[in-house]
């Protein structure tokens, strides 16, 4: 949605060019920063990551995490993209289990073998519910994935889209207003473009308190 | 049809690649009598459009000084083409890997520079991820042909120069020092429009645990499924699309009729 202001938070790993290129070229006003205070006043936070779990989850440890808990206790979004959206969850099994940020339930485990690791490549996303941020998508579509491992036990209800790879694992989350997606949006053609853009809207309209009929849910942890 | 279910619907991958010089695609034999056939962002803009699952840059710019400040054209198309996009050629050290990757490029391609200094690629894996790094081999028939001694030899600079290194042991070594994916060009059938060694591929996917793209040699719909029947992950092909022989649409319509293809 043009205007959105986005607030991408760099937890000072990885390559984030290209996400916040993409988010640029939707018309988000982007701000990439690891500042509590910039995290805290936000409506629009975005949390990439591609590589391992623990140096972001560390990075995020104290001041940067309890601004994001208070931002989303204060109405904001969050969207967690691949290592951001494993983040999300409980707990990691990468390399020792790590603590995750517990905005949705569930563990973060490694694929099974017998298919090629990392799940590099396009798959498809399936069994889409309804929801702000799958306007528009299909059984069909088709998303760019970069991981070996991915999020398990996750309450059905909060499942948005499932991708099969060794073991079928939730592609997409949502719960209230935190939502992530295992997957690049940035990196997946128009698909991804359109739930990034799904994305910015919806942040969007209940900045704007217009509400989406998903702010009723807690964003409780 | 099998009625078991896959254990995965990753799908293979149909790649268009553009050659690029002092950032402008252009077209040539060999690296030479280069022809301007435009700018690369609209090139992949337009290839993505029809479908493309990654654009696969080479490039051939002859000043390596130049490359720093031609790299304006990769931040350009990152700025609008949101598919994966792989740029190899001059690529000599993990600084040069980095501007790439922070101009935009998703994955960097490795031919020369691993041969001289095979150590790069664990370097890069290290500092990038695995999933950055595509080894590119130009591999050559050696003679005499025997159906199973047959082996290949890598060569460089567009199969100028031999380097003495079997091919099938280079890519294994390739794997292990940090390559995550395999981008096998057959010198003795790129320009050919002949169709991919196919043998080459065969072999290459039997050892590699890791993605092999299948280069060289495409000029029919039928060559493309034969280099997927081999077990390849991805067809690269050049000419077939910039001849606008077929459309990216109508590759993957014909070869999504036999196997898993993204249908945009």
């Amino acid at each position: 949605m043009t205007g959105t202001e986005a607030t991408v938070i760099d937890a000072g790993v990885g390559n984030i060019g290209n996400l916040v290129r993409a988010l640029r070229h939707l018309g988000a006003k982007v701000e990439i920063t690891c500042d509590p205070a910039t995290i805290r006043a936000s409506r629009c936070l975005v949390l990439p990551g591609v590589g391992a779990f623990r140096p972001p989850r560390e990075v995020l440890r104290g001041a940067p995490e309890e601004a994001m808990r208070a931002a989303l206790d204060d109405g904001a979004t969050l969207l967690g993209i691949c290592i951001g959206y494993q983040l999300l969850f409980d707990s990691s099994e990468e390399f020792g289990t790590t603590d995750g940020l517990a905005l949705l339930p569930g563990g973060v485990t490694e694929l099974p073998g017998g298919v090629p690791l990392p799940h590099i490549g396009w798959n498809r996303v399936f069994a889409v519910k309804d929801h702000p941020l799958l306007e528009g998508a299909t059984n069909d579509d088709h998303y760019y994935f970069v991981h070996s491992f991915a999020p398990q036990d996750v309450p059905e209800e909060w499942v948005l889209g499932r991708c099969r790879h060794g073991r079928s694992f939730p592609a997409i989350t949502g719960r209230g207003r935190i939502a992530g997606t295992q997957f690049h949006p940035e990196k997946s053609g128009a698909a991804g473009l359109r739930l990034l853009s799904n994305y910015l809207t919806w942040a969007g309209d209940l900045a704007a308190g217009i509400d989406g009929g998903t702010s009723a849910t807690a964003s409780g942890h | 049809m099998r009625a078991t279910i896959e254990p995965t619907g990753l799908t293979r991958r149909i790649i268009p690649c553009l050659d690029v010089a002092a950032g402008r695609v252009v077209k040539g034999v060999q690296f030479r009598n280069l022809t301007d056939q435009g700018d690369p962002t609209e090139a992949a803009a337009r290839y993505a459009a029809e479908g493309a699952d990654e654009i696969v840059f080479l490039d051939i710019t002859a000043a390596p000084e130049r490359r720093d400040t031609d790299l304006d054209w990769v931040r350009r198309t990152a700025e609008q083409v949101f598919i994966p996009l792989s740029v190899g050629g001059g690529v000599r050290s993990v600084d040069d890997g980095r501007k790439l990757l922070l101009a935009g490029a998703d994955k960097l391609g490795i031919n020369t520079a691993a041969v001289a200094e095979p150590e790069l690629l664990t370097r890069l894996a290290e500092r990038f991820g695995s999933q950055c790094v595509v080894l590119s081999v130009d591999a050559k028939r050696r003679e005499p042909a025997g159906a199973e001694a047959q082996s290949w030899e890598v060569v460089t600079h567009g199969g100028r120069t031999p380097t003495g290194l079997d091919a099938l042991e280079w890519i294994e070594e390739g794997i292990e020092r940090g390559a995550g994916e395999i981008l096998l060009t057959s010198i003795d059938s790129d320009g050919t429009q002949a169709g991919y060694d196919l043998q080459l591929l065969r072999r290459a996917s039997a050892l590699s645990p890791v993605p092999v793209i299948a280069s060289g040699g495409a000029g029919t719909l039928e060559h493309l499924a034969d280099a997927l029947e081999t077990g390849a992950a991805a067809v690269l092909a050049a000419s077939i699309f910039h001849q606008e022989t077929y459309s990216v649409g109508a590759v993957k319509e014909y070869l999504g009729r036999r196997y898993p293809i993204r249908i945009a």
